[in-house]
């Protein structure tokens, strides 16, 4: 298959015991584009990763729904299949990468055996293949970073190591949950530039998981706002940003200090996430929204189309377009 | 001033591979905060923003240097006698959660430091509450305990702890980085509330630039131990000079896609001074860096109010800003 959205999400349930963390959610990404998947903590951005790959642990499991990688749903696979699926298919970089990297493995012989397991050939057609990827990810000294260990790296260097390892066996689409947070100013710039040039270079398809919209706005091409399990809104990034239409994204951008605009007070937003095992039986946002009303309160709102291309789950999104501006 | 800080240093001594080296965390930090002002200090990691917080309120020691706070110098004071002026300057750290005892209630938390200061049990009840509305917290919060609280409860929670004893200076050291957007803005107007209510001095110590933008009245730009750059807010937004503030105003990530533009990637990362060379420690990531940047490097005023440490920019060899590239 290849036409449609590279990955489809549908429905995902994903429960922890009586927490209904992921509760029917669907996402699409399209090939060859970097989707900002974008929340605060507690908004389910981390489940949806960690389900899209199959490494959801008890207490929590995927309840039903469907995970659709070029039409394939990778729900029901086995352990085993889902192994060979990582890292070939779809691969995935952490905010943290010298907590994934092995402390006692140089970085070139785990490169060297994470291409060897997946694509076979030799010691020394791994070798070359392993400093190609360092060289790719722009590390400066590839031959001496294939002997480090990865305490010998600086964040900024262990972050590109990492993805590199992440596209050894040249996934379709790769999940990068927050990869830029633990890092420099300087740096983090650089790891946002490395990922879009890759998607420029090898037509690489990203999923980008943050809950740091300046970085969404740098970088990406389409958003999907998460809000307590739900996608609350969805379109690409311009439209989100200049016409938000659910009352917390026009919260979460309005609660930005930015540099080009100064404002006396930040638009803060009241109160705090709920608590997943006592969702509000209507809206979800509803008891910290400046636009509810009794409807809000009874009536759940769908995550409903307003143009093209441009979803939001708000009885009142047309409003709007008035009291966002 | 209500804080001067005169060649503050604080160096390390470190093993680098069985190797002795100095660590210049702090290499000789000047800088003077007016009562009212709200001064940020800005920097990567091992820029020493931290080190330079902590040594203010000799939380840390400096190894030279002197500090005068309301007009005492408090490098020549004991410890105990450093106690009564303690009050008066207060920090708030960055993780709320690692500050707090998790087994002391919000109450006994804030009452605390009023009771170290010899308030009766009473008055510090009183005072708890009082200090509970100023942040925005309910009065039964006062019996609860901290993992019943949000992570932004939890920071109010320690601005009311440090404003327990009437402090004029809080030096907050990333108050807002371990929390989730709207909680920041939460945090950030609070802030700026208790500033206009009660008189506040703000050292504000970050690494995130929006936030300098909204805050701070003067800001300070770290470098390797060093101070690269000072000037009022607006001035160093519209026209950084030193070739590190350029590149760091460069790698913040745009407002909204339609800013999008194409602007230089900075280079290298930034590092911890070990042994540092006598020249400009930034020299080898400078697109600008020449032989003369290797001599020994001071703060210069080039403005009114506006100093910075670079040998190019007062050669003219480090050309004008491009006011495109940085202000919007």
């Amino acid at each position: 298959m290849t036409s449609g959205p590279l990955l489809q999400v549908r429905g995902l349930q994903t429960w922890f015991d009586d927490a209904k963390v992921l509760d029917g959610l669907d996402l699409d990404v399209g090939r060859g584009e970097i989707l900002g998947l974008v929340g605060e903590s507690g908004s389910g951005k981390s489940v949806t990763a960690y389900s899209i790959l199959g490494l959801v642990r008890p207490p929590g499991r995927i309840v039903g729904g469907e995970v659709l990688l070029d039409g394939r749903d990778l729900v029901p696979l086995r352990e085993r299949q889902l192994r060979e699926m990582r890292g070939s298919e779809i691969s995935m970089i952490f905010q943290d990468p010298r907590g994934f990297l092995d402390p006692v493995c140089r970085v070139g012989s785990v490169l060297r055996e994470i291409y060897r397991t997946h694509e076979g050939g030799s010691r020394r057609e791994a070798r070359e293949r392993a400093l190609e990827l360092l060289r790719a990810v722009g590390l400066p000294a590839p031959e001496r970073v294939y002997r480090a260990y990865p305490h010998e790296l600086s964040g900024g260097m262990a972050q590109r190591a990492m993805i590199a390892l992440a596209l050894a066996c040249s996934p379709k689409l790769l999940i990068a949950d927050e990869p830029t947070t633990a890092l420099d100013v300087t740096i983090q710039i650089q790891i946002i530039r490395l990922l879009a040039g890759l998607r420029e270079r090898l037509g690489l398809t990203i999923l980008l998981i943050t809950h740091n919209l300046s970085v969404v706005a740098e970088v990406c091409d389409r958003v999907a706002v998460m809000y307590a399990g739900e996608i609350v809104e969805s379109g690409p990034a311009l439209e989100i940003f200049e016409r938000p239409r659910h009352p917390y994204t026009v919260g979460l951008l309005g609660a930005r200090p930015r540099i080009g605009a100064v404002k006396d007070r930040l638009a803060d937003i009241p109160g705090r996430v709920p608590d997943l095992q006592h969702v509000p039986p209507g809206c979800r946002f509803e008891p910290r929204c400046f636009l509810a009303d009794e409807r809000c309160r009874r009536e759940k709102p769908e995550l409903r189309a307003l143009a093209e291309d441009h979803r939001s789950r708000c009885h009142y999104a047309e409003q709007l377009r008035e009291d966002a501006a | 001033m209500i804080l001067r800080l005169e060649n503050l240093t604080k160096h390390y001594r470190v093993r680098v591979g069985g190797r002795r080296a100095l660590l210049h965390a702090v290499d000789g930090v000047s800088l003077e905060i007016r009562p009212g002002e709200t001064v940020a200090l800005v920097g990567e990691s091992g820029s020493g923003k931290s080190t330079t917080a902590l040594c203010t309120l000799r939380l840390e020691e400096p190894t030279s240097g002197r500090i005068t706070f309301e007009g005492h110098e408090l490098t020549a004071l004991s410890q105990e006698e450093l106690r009564a002026h303690r009050r008066r300057i207060q920090i708030v750290f960055q993780d709320p959660t690692e500050s707090l005892n998790p087994r002391r209630s919000v109450g006994a938390t804030i009452a605390e430091p009023l009771e170290v200061h010899g308030a009766t049990s009473s008055s510090a009840r009183r005072r708890t509450a009082e200090l509970l509305e100023l942040v925005g917290l309910q009065p039964d919060h006062a019996r609860r305990y901290p993992h019943q609280l949000s992570g932004g409860q939890r920071q109010r929670v320690c601005i009311a702890r440090a404003l327990a004893t009437d402090p004029t200076l809080l030096v907050l050291d990333e108050p807002t980085s371990a929390l989730d957007v709207s909680v920041q803005a939460q945090i950030l107007n609070l802030l700026a509330e208790l500033q206009r209510e009660i008189d506040l001095t703000y050292l504000f110590i970050t690494h995130d630039l929006a936030i300098v933008r909204h805050l701070a009245d003067r800001v300070l730009v770290m470098y390797a131990g060093q101070i690269v750059e000072s000037a009022p807010t607006a001035e160093l937004f519209d026209r950084p000079l030193h070739p590190y503030t350029r590149a760091l105003l460069d790698a913040v990530p745009v407002d909204s896609p339609a800013e999008r533009r194409t602007r230089p990637t900075p280079r290298g990362e930034p590092y911890s001074p070990l042994d540092p060379p006598p020249g400009c420690r930034f020299a080898g990531r400078c697109r600008w860096a020449a032989e003369e940047c290797e001599a020994p490097v001071g703060l210069r005023d080039a403005d009114a109010g506006h100093a910075v440490r670079c040998v190019g920019w007062f050669s003219g060899r480090v050309p004008e800003p491009q006011s495109e590239a940085v202000a919007r």
